[in-house]
């Protein structure tokens, strides 16, 4: 990867449409690498999630036409929440067959065409319509069923273990669940207010997540993404002509992709797939993935890790960008991913490990600096402009290994101190597709 | 010919309504810049098949709940929400009832839902395990609120006398 831009998160831009808002996102990229013009790129790979949207079908021509790419070729991704992550993958995969040189990965959304609650519908859409869907087709609501199930296993039968009257553990579980997923809320929020591309940056505490409008049981407004438009766009190319362009590339060392079923329901009940320094014995008897977990992340993790050589990624990584759309769903991705093992994600919050040393929250984080996750602000504050997501994760991780974060947010906070590699991940539809890239500092 | 521009707003909310209501207004931003936006309703009809899945809908209407097994012996996988192949080996299922009574795996309360169903809120989703059978099934669980819920709560079906060949043809209720 040689540049990046991404355009500010926000609720509407209605003076824009997704090809001006891509054509901005392009025109920064290209303004940092003088040596990179149009004529040098061979291709494009285009994203966005929901002809609904936008209401224009083909939509991903028209970016292609806007940009003046004609006749170059082109093809659109969508992959559901993770169309962003896999827009960087085809663009990697474009380079890496040898078919492109150089490759532009571009991806938007505009959401605001269609009142909020409307766009739920079209994102719950993107379930089973059978038997999903007309039950109150409401991806909340999806993923706080997978939460209380978290809960359940991970809390109920473990820190409330003592307690014999199983409606009071449970409370209990949930009540200390929802305390923990705002933490996780009050750090991203926290960190976005060093972002200035950043849709909602916030200084909460964790009464004020719990206090917020209660959408789906035990998820709050606070712990929940919402919708945006925005677009963002990645020049990837092989490593030769790099070093024409940036004396500061970054390295993509690992990709990897997973799915699991569409429908909840249909997720079974078998054994955990082992990271390196997992063994079988440690997850003894646990039904896996059920709904509390997703599989589809461990799966993508383990190849990007695998192709990458990482074998513990809580030490060989400096930091992730995940997709927190849901508080909960980062806590369950902290352990797909192996920051820790299954079961382990709420203490890992509480101890601080993938919060930002040098910011002061408003609780202990004793561990801070450990992992940071999210260190943008993630989904939740920076905002989830679908096709363009993933790519803005890797636009901010690329600007991260570069070092690069002041230069592009106009405040150094969020720049983490000599990274040297991460990770980006995005995840779609209950846990049906993740990807996981992995990202190195390609320079002295 | 001449025609007035439309209304010209500063915050995004009062175009919504506007265009609600004329079918079109201006947008001011903080720049400056002004944008023409207009109404632009879209329905449709699907001629939606059930396909495969049929059988379950058919069986909805006549008080039954009707799942799947895998008809290799070796596999035999047994699937709550019905699948009409294999996801295990890959062979063709055959149908099965189900017991009528199960037991909550997860659940939730939606207070806020899609466009379609926010009129119906508050909602609960439960995710229903019945003894002996592989997969569980996504339903509404009605008369209980919020505070009754847990998982482990036994649940039983009831069906719609007036069915209308969907999903929510079907619901369960707490075991009394």
């Amino acid at each position: 990867m040689v540049t990046g831009g991404v355009t500010k998160f926000a609720k509407a831009h209605p003076a824009m449409d997704f090809r001006l808002m891509v054509k901005r996102a392009y025109d920064y990229a290209l303004k940092g690498i003088p040596n990179l013009t149009k004529d040098r790129i061979d291709g494009t790979r285009i994203s966005y999630f929901s002809d609904h949207f936008s209401r224009q079908l083909k939509a991903a021509s028209m970016v292609q036409d806007y940009l003046g790419m004609n006749p170059k070729g082109s093809v659109r991704i969508e992959w559901g929440g993770a169309t962003g992550g896999e827009c960087f993958q085809a663009a990697y995969e474009a380079i890496a067959s040898g078919r492109m040189d150089v490759c532009l990965a571009a991806g938007y959304e505009t959401m605001s065409r269609v009142a909020t609650w409307k766009g739920n519908e079209f994102i719950a859409l993107a379930s089973d319509t059978n038997f999903d869907f007309p039950l109150g087709g409401f991806y909340t609501g999806y993923y706080a069923l997978m939460v209380i199930r978290h809960i359940y296993q991970y809390l109920r039968l473990t820190r409330f273990a003592h307690i014999t009257d199983e409606r009071e553990a449970q409370r209990r579980a949930i009540a200390e669940g929802q305390r923990i997923m705002s933490l996780v809320s009050v750090k991203n929020h926290l960190n976005a207010m060093h972002n200035p591309y950043a849709q909602y940056p916030k200084q909460l505490t964790v009464d004020d997540v719990l206090n917020s409008e209660m959408i789906s049981y035990p998820l709050t407004r606070e712990q929940i993404c919402t919708m945006s438009d925005g677009a963002a766009v990645a020049i990837l190319c092989d490593e030769r002509r790099a070093r024409e362009f940036t004396d500061k590339p970054v390295r993509i060392i690992g990709v990897g992709t997973g799915t699991d079923t569409m429908r909840l329901a249909d997720r079974p009940f078998g054994t955990v797939p082992l990271l390196p320094r997992e063994k079988a014995s440690d997850y003894e008897g646990l039904p896996y993935p059920g709904v509390h977990s997703f599989r589809a992340g461990r799966a993508a993790g383990i190849e990007a890790y695998r192709m990458a050589g990482i074998t513990d990624p809580k030490k060989e990584l400096d930091f992730i960008e995940l997709h927190d759309a849901y508080a909960s769903s980062e806590i369950q991705t902290y352990e797909d991913l192996g920051l820790c093992r299954y079961g382990e994600g709420y203490s890992f919050v509480e101890q601080g490990d993938p919060f930002l040393k040098n910011i002061r929250y408003p609780f202990p984080t004793p561990n801070a600096g450990a992992i940071p996750v999210n260190p943008s602000g993630g989904l939740i504050a920076c905002g989830h402009p679908v096709g363009a997501t993933g790519l803005m994760q890797g636009v901010f991780a690329f600007w991260q290994l570069q070092g690069t974060i002041r230069k592009h947010f106009g405040d150094g906070t969020l720049q983490l101190k000599n990274p040297r590699r991460g990770a980006i991940h995005s995840h779609a539809g209950t846990g049906s597709s993740v990807t996981v890239s992995i990202l190195e500092r390609g320079f002295r | 010919m001449a025609r007035a521009p439309p209304p010209v707003y500063e915050k995004f909310r009062d175009v919504q309504a506007e265009i609600e209501r004329s079918g079109a207004a201006i947008f001011r931003d903080a720049n400056g810049v002004e944008s023409l936006v207009i109404h632009y309703p879209y329905s449709i009809n699907y001629i939606h098949s059930y396909a495969e899945d049929s059988p379950f809908f058919l069986g909805l209407a006549n008080g039954k709940l009707m799942g799947s097994k895998c008809t290799a012996r070796r596999c035999g996988a047994t699937f709550a929400t019905p699948r009409g192949h294999c996801m295990r080996c890959g062979a063709a299922t055959e149908w099965i009832d189900l017991p009528l009574r199960g037991k909550v795996h997860s659940w939730t309360t939606c207070h806020f839902g899609s466009e379609a169903f926010l009129k119906e809120t508050p909602y609960n989703l439960a995710l229903v395990e019945f003894e002996g059978i592989g997969s569980v099934m996504l339903v509404r669980l009605k008369d209980a609120v919020e505070s009754d819920l847990y998982v482990g709560m036994p649940v039983e079906a009831r069906f719609d006398p007036n069915p209308k060949y969907s999903i929510t043809d079907v619901w369960f209720v707490p075991v009394r």
